[in-house]
């Protein structure tokens, strides 16, 4: 057979790898270096990863010290991470969606209408605790989840259409809700914190370590467990170097975060927010890539013909990323609300929903399904509010900030479509 | 290979001393008034490479999804290792052993290669997939079917040759211990050297015990690999011979003009 062997892409990415010579696989890489040559071919054959976003944040942030050196202080950095996180979390809500091909243009409403739902019921006339009130609205967003998707997946209907009926539908019966007000101021302290509460400098400390060990016993098992199967992982030191890396960002974030950002008072403190959204990408992470339901996302954005031959069904599946698609949408919301400590009629949908699909695919998610993570939602969420807080310092208007996204939204797509046209 | 199923009667399980693995008695299918499939008898015998050949419309796809469970027969008798089978369901017919490779692959372009062999039926350990069992198992099914040219199991489909996609589709097939492999034209878009990687493949399925049956258009590729050689026309089984009983002048003959003309001529010796 070696007579018929193909030539592979790339053969001389070969040579420093250990190649097992019955299945041709790359076994266990004896050395960091030999591993990180093996990362550099899957880099060069398209699959950038966040490596592009990463690598334009940094490019951004950079310009912005440059032009104003407030950008890269403590302050502005907390600030302006506090700022991304209802974008983020509507990001990785959209994922959902795109992964699978479709996409979901009602999710700002569904985030206002959450909003709404959580808003009435901790006013003092109706006195439903906090946690009851954020649950409610989030079974809401669920709810118009499930009732969306299986419209999409039961009649048919074309995702874009049903979910643009949903943009204006929730629209309207959040207009409905807040009736002639206007508005509903939020009075509970609680909920008021989930955007602006910040844990005390100790607090940070110890969530972050316990953030970080969790990480750390994960990963080193996981590769652990690789290298015990004889597969290919990355070698000892290269798990301790990753793991230390996100003890660095870790400490670094808890510095930034406890150093003092108040202007008039003292601020300071890690914000419950920021919180908030690691752990909703941990959870997504999870979904999507240790579970079957996120295995079978994935595969129906891929070919849903295949992925309906292998036995998925792809009704329930599909139903299921819409509604969890709503649902993180809902957490948004509430968060939306709690930072403003009230809502109003002044939330635009239209933008949020447009910005979700922006942040989405700047971050790395692709339009036409079945390649996309939820980090990609975070990060892409972190440059459209970076955009967006340094041209405010500049003094920028509203006019040059949508004309810098519309920008970077196009340069994040030629480069993942330059990358794809290296493959084979 | 070594046996020969050659002198088995022509009729009924009662016989039943040479079983083939998949036997079919007068199978007939019909969609409306359209007859595709009229009383069609087919064996498929353990070990060995069976092709099934046709013209267009004769009724070679059909007869895949009958026996694949996808369209179960209106009529007639199937037998699965001697007994009685009944497959109503894809499922139902794998669950037996029958995996049928389709000529799209049916892969998805974004999953790599383990991702795409186990898809629909990961292994699960306390909940959650369990990547290291499924790449070497993947691992394992690929060496042991010399599928050399693959660089990681982790690469992505999209990133793979049309010979090497169809490599793993195959491979897919044979990792669920299945017993019947069937390949609906398995060479049709590949370059030369390509099929005959693929068609190596096949031959190694068939000589570690599968029985395959392959349908094909190409002339080259059946009399390269096929052990037997049934072929249909009109929905129904006009010839079935072991390969070196036909050559291919005759099995065109029997495609177009069906019984009548020419099968009384079938020469023992190829051209």
């Amino acid at each position: 057979m070696s007579n018929l062997k193909e030539a592979t892409p790339t053969p001389d990415a070969q040579r420093p790898v250990a190649v097992d010579p019955s299945t041709g696989t790359i076994l266990a890489a004896d050395s960091a270096g030999a591993y990180l040559r093996a990362s550099l071919v899957r880099i060069k054959g398209g699959e950038t990863g966040i490596l592009p976003v990463v690598a334009g944040l940094l490019l951004v942030s950079v310009l912005f010290q440059v032009a104003n050196s407030h950008f890269l202080t403590a302050g502005n950095l907390v600030n302006l991470l506090v700022q991304a996180s209802v974008f983020s979390l509507l990001a990785m809500g959209e994922v959902f969606a795109l992964l699978l091909g479709e996409i979901d243009l009602s999710i700002g409403f569904v985030a206002g209408l959450s909003a709404v739902v959580m808003a009435e019921l901790v006013k003092p006339t109706v006195g439903w605790p906090w946690w009851a009130a954020i649950a409610a609205a989030l079974v809401v967003c669920a709810l118009i989840g499930i009732l969306q998707g299986t419209l999409i997946t039961r009649i048919g209907l074309p995702s874009f259409v049903v979910t643009l009926a949903g943009l204006l539908f929730w629209e309207g019966v959040m207009l409905y809700i807040l009736g002639d007000g206007g508005s509903i101021l939020i009075q509970d302290n609680i909920v008021n914190d989930i955007g602006s509460g910040t844990l005390t400098r100790l607090g940070g400390w110890v969530v972050m370590l316990v953030v970080v060990g969790l990480y750390a016993t994960q990963s080193w098992r996981r590769d652990q467990r690789r290298r015990d199967a004889g597969l290919m992982a990355p070698p000892r030191s290269l798990s301790m170097a990753k793991i230390l890396a996100v003890l660095a960002a870790g400490v670094l974030l808890v510095l930034l975060c406890n150093a003092d950002r108040g202007v008039l008072v003292p601020v300071y403190g890690m914000p419950w927010v920021i919180l908030l959204v690691f752990a909703v990408v941990a959870l997504w992470t999870f979904v999507l890539g240790r579970l079957k339901f996120g295995r079978y996302i994935y595969a129906i954005g891929g070919n849903a013909e295949a992925a309906r031959r292998a036995g998925i069904n792809l009704r329930r599946i599909r139903t299921t990323a819409f509604m969890l698609c709503s649902f993180t949408a809902g957490i948004a919301g509430v968060v939306y609300a709690s930072r403003l400590r009230s809502i109003s009629t002044a939330l635009d949908g239209g933008t949020l929903v447009l910005y979700s699909v922006a942040a989405a695919v700047i971050g790395g998610t692709s339009l036409f399904g079945g390649r996309g993570k939820a980090m990609h939602g975070v990060i892409g969420g972190i440059v459209i509010a970076a955009i967006d807080n340094g041209m405010g310092l500049l003094g920028f208007s509203a006019a040059a900030k949508y004309i810098v996204t519309a920008l970077v939204l196009l340069i994040a797509v030629t480069i993942d479509a330059v990358a794809r046209r290296n493959r084979p | 290979m070594t046996t020969t199923t050659e002198g088995t009667a022509p009729t009924g399980p009662a016989s039943g001393e040479e079983m083939p693995l998949l036997r079919l008695r007068g199978v007939s299918k019909h969609f409306g008034p359209v007859q595709a499939l009229t009383e069609v008898d087919l064996d498929i015998p353990a070990g060995q490479v069976t092709a099934l050949a046709g013209d267009n419309g004769a009724g070679k796809s059909v007869m895949i999804k009958t026996i694949s469970g996808i369209h179960p027969p209106d009529d007639g008798q199937m037998w699965w290792g001697g007994k009685p089978m009944n497959v109503h369901t894809p499922a139902e017919a794998a669950a037996l052993g029958i995996e049928t490779v389709y000529q799209d692959l049916a892969l998805c372009d974004n999953l790599d290669i383990v991702q795409n062999m186990f898809l629909g039926r990961e292994r699960m350990q306390r909940g959650q997939l369990n990547e290291e069992s499924m790449e070497n198992a993947a691992r394992e099914t690929l060496a042991s079917l010399a599928v050399t040219t693959v660089r990681s199991v982790r690469q992505a489909v999209a990133s793979l040759s049309g010979g090497q996609r169809q490599s793993v589709a195959i491979a897919k097939a044979v990792l669920w211990n299945s017993k019947l492999v069937i390949m609906d034209e398995p060479t049709a878009a590949l370059g030369v050297a390509q099929t005959a990687m693929v068609l190596a493949l096949v031959r190694r399925l068939a000589d570690r015990g599968h029985a395959v049956l392959i349908v094909s258009h190409n002339m080259n590729d059946v009399f390269e690999v096929a052990d037997r050689i049934a072929v249909l026309r009109l929905g129904r089984m006009v010839a079935e011979r072991p390969a070196a009983e036909m050559d291919r002048q005759i099995v065109v003959d029997l495609m177009t003009t069906g019984v009548s003309t020419r099968v009384a001529q079938p020469r023992p010796s190829a051209e």
